[in-house]
Parts: structure tokens; C-alpha cells; sequence
């Protein structure tokens, strides 16, 4: 039983079926890769998990609990960070209180009225934050406007609002595209010795065939809104009918 | 206080302002062609320090989480009438009235804000608009029992007014903080000059203060700092297991209970309502001063209130035969020139000039008034260190 469980999910856009009938088994503590051609269903798949969308038919359920019909934020309280394809961070704030407000999340939960407690006396907090920006190696930038950051140093902001909840599962949405070569590597060796340090379930839907074979520890093909199957690197590196729908193309590319 | 020293300092010089502005506002002595611009007198520092209330309110809500309610007088209007009533049916101290005016107001902006804060941006904007004119619609015709409809509201001799003994024979009803009545003053003669102290201003020059320490306190805590991010990206609150919308329906009801205060303490100072409080117009008015002051600072909404209020009440009171007196020593042709082109911006034009000003402000001036101190400061920078705060010279107010 792994720790998030997805069964006979199906998603239907007016005339269009995005998920067909998606069976998905992630392990605790493992690194999972889904990928697949432009129009699979990744991203459509990666909605129905956060709360972002409603599947029409099956079930997801998240350590024995049902994610269906819960708002993003509460599925976000359960335990599931989700980081997104373009960085989504606090662009008018300052790279610590966007480490902060994660922090905060964690303590608090959804709503707090602490109006008139000031900052500075949210010592554990404050720790905590500083915290996490060594780890993330952004202790230097603590005071710059996030919004300025360089497109690496978002994604690693980012990674690490995620990490500073100390989510069970972190559902990472092509965390390197649009990022050169260097960027890509460093996020790589990130993602790694998150997955080696933390007791974290990674999912990860990516297309640069170098992350995915870097990282993942079971792959999921997806086509056409249908898992085509599901194994270990390796294997699917040599399975003819992954190669035929899916890898025969990129490998030049990647 | 539970203030950084930089949050402190600027609350001391509002502070000392406020204490000090029947001077500050009253540089000219009598009789001087330059009187006209004194402001120093009761009526007009009472609207300054209440409508700077008033903005200080709308800038949590519009400052912070970027929520532009376009429906804000309505609960200026509504504290008003709360106060009001308090008034006929209990007492002429004004303590009970502003407390009800800011309790009411807050209930009410629950409800408007319960409903409005389901959609966001325009649409936003609309439903408070809406709710607003719909509130002076009901407060002008149907609802002409609690209101006064068209006529308004003021105490009368024989209201009941519970708490307070019979008034003796041709006595009028008078607003009173335990007896100190709020149209009291003390006038200081100095020379040429007259300084009036109106226990009204002080009354609301000092709610003003505690207003205006409890907006810092809010903008500098872990709430105020969730009320920016709801502005700064609301996908990535809601990922990061944050509800946005108490946090945005906390600070429209904070900001709504501002709007009461303002309103129960204008009752206070002169006891009538009308419902042409709430006309759209006075929620546009608060939108115009948080933007020329500076949405989102400190201290901007106050300076904003207070550069609005000051043109309105000084520059509308210029008239043709002021400017005759001041181009007095002009040769005939030019006087006549010139009168004519000042003409269109004084007196009943004043929208006029507060309309260029506001648009020289936005376009010029993004961050409205404090970053045009900001900017002075700057300037400044080499000689002493800069401070958040514009000088004086932008500062009618305080």
C-alpha cells in the first residue's frame, strides 16, 4: 500500500477524455517519476492530486485518507507541497518571509488572527526560516525582494517553502524546464539529497529525460490519459513500446 | 509597544503633529493676505484626523491584500447613524456612540464582506459598489424611519435619552466627553496670530493616534504579513495550506470598523447625518486619498486624507475677489489675464485642481506623497540619514 493511492481515476473536458482509467501506486519514501508525450495527462493528473481539479469517476486517496473534494489548501495541510512549473513564490516580499509564511502554515494551520503579535517575537519561526534558507543556501539572501531573484534561486526558494512544512509527499511539476543545462544539474543534485536526507515521498512529472533517469525510482508512462506502464528506470529504458510511443523521439533532444 | 525604533519614531512625530497642528496649521496671522490658507481652525482638523482614520482603515484592506472596495463609505454612513442613534436614545457622551458605531460598522462589513469576498478583482469592486449605493438608496427612501431619509438625523430636546437627566429649559442637546462639550475651545491670541485648541480635535486627534498605532501593529505582524501575500500571489497561499478568504474577510471587516470610527466620531463632533455619506463619491474619495498618500505604507492614507481635505475645504474658498486682491499689484491687462486663468481651479473648481494633482501624483509618483519624501530624503541622504517620513512641506495634515 503506498503512501498515495490513485484508482480508476477519469477526467473528461467536454468532448476530450484526459484520464482515462489511471491506476497509480506511490511508495513512501520513494522517488516516482511520471512522464509522457505532450497532451498525456500529466499535468491534468497532477491537478486532480492537489485539489485543483474534481476527477470525474475513481478515487484518491492520500495515507488512507480521500483527497476528493477537498480545496487545495486543505490537501496541502494533509501533507501534499506542490511546487510548480513557473515558480510560484511571494514576488513582492522578501526571500525570509517567504520562508516564513510556509512556517507559519505549518504552526498555525489555515487561519490565524494573530494581528497585533509582531514578527520579530516569533523567535521559533524566525529560526526556523533562517534554518531552511542554510540548508537551501540562500542564508545571503535573505533580505532581497524574491521577485528579484534569478530563475534557479525562485526554484530553490520554492523547493524549500515546500520543505519547511515538512510535507509527506512533494509533487514537483517539471521543476527544470526552461532552465539551462547547469541550473537543471544543480536542482538534480537538490532533489537528490532532499530525497537521501528527508523521510519525503517524491513525485515528480518531468520531460528532460536526464532529471527523470537522474532521479526517479519507478517511472510511470502516461499516454493518451492511460498509464502504459510502470517500472523501474532501467527497465523502461528498454521496454520496446516505451520506446516506440514516447522515448524514440526525445532521445535525440535529451 | 512592541514597536521596531524606525515604527516608534513615526508614531512620535505624528504624534507631536497632532498636538501641535493648530499651530502648524495656522502660519499666517489674521488678516493677512495668506489667511486664506490657515487651517487651523476646529471644523476643518476634526475632518482631517477623522478622514485620516478613515484611510488608514481602507489601506489594510486596499494596501495590504490589494482588495479595492469601492463601497467604503457605507460603513462610514452606517457608524454614523449607529452613533446618532446612540445619542437620541442614551446619551450626549460621546463615548457609548463611537463604541457602537465601530461594533455596528464591523457587523455589517462582515456581512457585505462575506459576500463581496467571493469573487475578487473587478468584480470585487462592483459588489461593494453595489452594496454601497444600495445602502444610501435604502437609507434615503425606505428606510426613512431609522435614517431620516432626506432630512437626516440629529438629536432632538425630547429624545428619550436614557442616561442623561431632563435638559433644563431651552437647553439644545450638546455632544460631550463627561461633561467637556466637543464644540468647547480655547482660543490663544499671540500677537497677530490666533490659535483655537477644540477639545473635538484633541478627542479625535487622539483615537486617531491609537488607530494609527494599532495599523502599525497589524501591518508588522505574521497577519499583516499574510494580508501581502493574499496580494502577492494567492495560488501560491492557497498551496502552501493558507485560507485566503478569512484573512481577506478579517482585514475588509477591520478596515470596516475604521470606516464606523470615522463615522461615529464626525456624529460626535457635529451632531447630524444625512445619507449623502454614503454616496459613491465618499467611497471614491477614500480610494483617491490612500492612492495620492501612498497605498500600502504607513503613513501615506493620513497624509492623502489630510492633502484632500485641506484642498477641499481651503482651495474652494477662494474667490474672484481674493485673486483680485492678490493681483492687485499687477498692471490691468495682466490682473484681468491672470484671474482668468486661475479662475477654473478655485472656488467650485477645486475638483479641478485636485484632479491634476492626482494624476501628476500617479503618473509621476507611484508610490504616492511618501514617495515623493522618499524621494526628497534621498536627496537629503548625504547629510543626515533619510527617514521613512516626507517633510513637512508635503504635509498639510498633522
Amino acid at each position: 500500500m503506498g503512501i498515495l493511492e490513485v484508482k480508476n481515476v477519469g477526467k473528461r473536458f467536454g468532448g476530450l477524455q484526459a484520464l482515462g482509467d489511471v491506476n497509480l501506486s506511490i511508495a513512501e519514501n520513494s522517488v516516482h517519476a511520471i512522464i509522457g508525450p505532450n497532451g498525456a495527462g500529466k499535468s491534468t493528473l497532477l491537478n486532480c492530486l492537489v485539489g485543483k481539479l474534481i476527477p470525474d469517476t475513481g478515487s484518491v486517496m492520500f495515507d488512507g485518507q480521500s483527497v476528493l473534494g477537498r480545496k487545495p489548501y486543505e490537501i496541502n495541510q494533509m501533507g501534499i507541497s506542490r511546487v510548480f512549473q513557473t515558480p510560484e513564490i511571494f514576488a513582492d516580499l522578501s526571500v525570509m518571509e517567504n520562508m516564513m509564511i510556509p512556517c507559519f502554515a505549518k504552526r498555525d494551520g489555515a487561519f490565524q488572527l494573530n494581528a497585533l503579535s509582531s514578527i520579530p517575537s516569533q523567535r521559533d519561526m524566525i529560526e526556523r526560516a533562517e534554518h531552511m534558507l542554510e540548508d537551501m543556501n540562500m542564508a545571503d539572501k535573505r533580505a532581497m525582494h524574491a521577485g528579484s531573484l534569478s530563475r534557479g534561486d525562485k526554484r530553490r526558494l520554492e523547493i524549500g517553502m515546500c520543505l519547511s512544512q515538512e510535507p509527506r509527499l512533494l509533487l514537483l511539476d517539471e521543476p527544470t524546464a526552461g532552465m539551462a543545462r547547469a541550473d537543471t544539474n544543480n536542482t538534480i543534485d537538490l532533489l537528490k539529497q532532499i530525497s537521501e536526507d528527508r523521510d519525503i515521498t517524491i513525485a515528480i512529472i518531468e520531460h528532460d529525460m536526464h532529471v527523470v533517469f537522474s532521479l526517479a525510482e519507478r517511472i510511470t508512462v502516461l499516454a493518451q490519459g492511460t498509464p502504459l506502464v510502470e517500472d523501474t528506470p532501467d527497465n523502461i529504458k528498454g521496454n520496446p513500446k516505451v520506446r516506440e510511443a514516447y522515448l524514440g523521439e526525445t532521445q535525440d533532444a535529451a | 509597544m512592541g514597536l521596531t525604533k524606525k515604527d516608534f519614531t513615526l508614531l512620535i512625530i505624528v504624534a507631536i503633529l497632532c498636538v501641535f497642528a493648530p499651530f502648524i496649521l495656522n502660519p499666517f496671522p489674521e488678516g493677512s493676505a495668506m489667511a486664506q490658507f490657515n487651517a487651523g481652525y476646529p471644523d476643518l482638523m476634526q475632518r482631517l484626523v477623522i478622514f485620516g482614520i478613515f484611510a488608514i482603515g481602507f489601506n489594510i484592506l486596499f494596501g495590504l491584500t490589494g482588495y479595492l472596495s469601492f463601497g467604503h463609505a457605507a460603513f462610514l454612513g452606517v457608524g454614523s447613524y449607529a452613533a446618532i442613534w446612540m445619542m437620541k436614545l442614551l446619551t450626549m457622551n460621546v463615548i457609548p456612540a463611537i463604541i457602537i458605531s465601530v461594533l455596528v460598522a464591523g457587523l455589517f462589513s462582515l456581512l457585505v464582506g462575506w459576500i463581496s469576498l467571493r469573487r475578487s478583482g473587478i468584480y470585487f469592486s462592483i459588489l461593494t459598489l453595489a452594496f454601497a449605493q444600495m445602502s444610501y438608496s435604502l437609507a434615503y427612501s425606505v428606510l426613512t424611519p431609522i435614517t431620516g431619509g432626506e432630512t437626516g438625523l440629529q438629536p432632538k430636546v425630547n429624545d428619550p435619552r436614557i442616561l442623561d437627566g431632563v435638559l433644563a429649559a431651552g437647553e439644545t442637546p450638546r455632544a460631550n466627553l463627561f461633561g467637556l462639550q466637543m464644540n468647547q475651545s480655547y482660543e490663544m491670541a499671540v500677537g497677530n496670530w490666533v490659535f483655537t485648541f477644540n477639545a473635538g480635535y484633541y478627542l479625535a486627534a487622539i483615537v486617531m493616534l491609537i488607530a494609527f498605532y494599532i495599523s502599525i501593529r497589524i501591518f508588522r505582524s505574521p497577519f499583516g504579513m499574510m494580508l501581502r501575500a493574499v496580494k502577492s500571489n494567492q495560488q501560491r497561499l492557497n498551496y502552501t495550506g493558507l485560507n485566503a478568504k478569512p484573512y481577506t474577510l478579517a482585514a475588509f471587516v477591520i478596515s470596516g470598523m475604521y470606516a464606523g470610527l470615522a463615522g461615529g466620531l464626525l456624529v460626535a463632533m457635529d451632531t447630524q447625518v444625512g445619507a449623502e455619506r454614503m454616496f459613491w463619491t465618499a467611497s471614491g474619495e477614500v480610494v483617491l486619498m490612500t492612492i495620492l498618500g501612498g497605498a500600502g505604507t504607513l503613513i501615506g492614507p493620513v497624509l492623502g486624507a489630510g492633502f484632500i481635505k485641506y484642498m477641499e475645504n481651503i482651495v474652494s474658498k477662494i474667490n474672484k475677489s481674493i485673486l483680485e486682491q492678490w493681483f492687485a499689484f499687477m498692471p490691468d491687462g495682466i490682473e484681468d489675464l491672470l484671474i482668468t486663468l486661475v479662475y477654473p481651479f478655485i472656488g467650485k473648481g477645486w475638483h479641478l485642481t485636485l484632479g491634476i494633482l492626482f494624476m501628476l501624483v500617479v503618473i509621476f509618483l507611484p508610490g504616492g506623497l511618501v514617495e515623493g519624501g522618499q524621494r526628497i530624503g534621498r536627496l537629503f541622504k548625504r547629510k543626515k540619514p533619510a527617514d521613512d517620513k516626507p517633510d513637512g512641506k508635503t504635509t498639510p495634515a498633522e
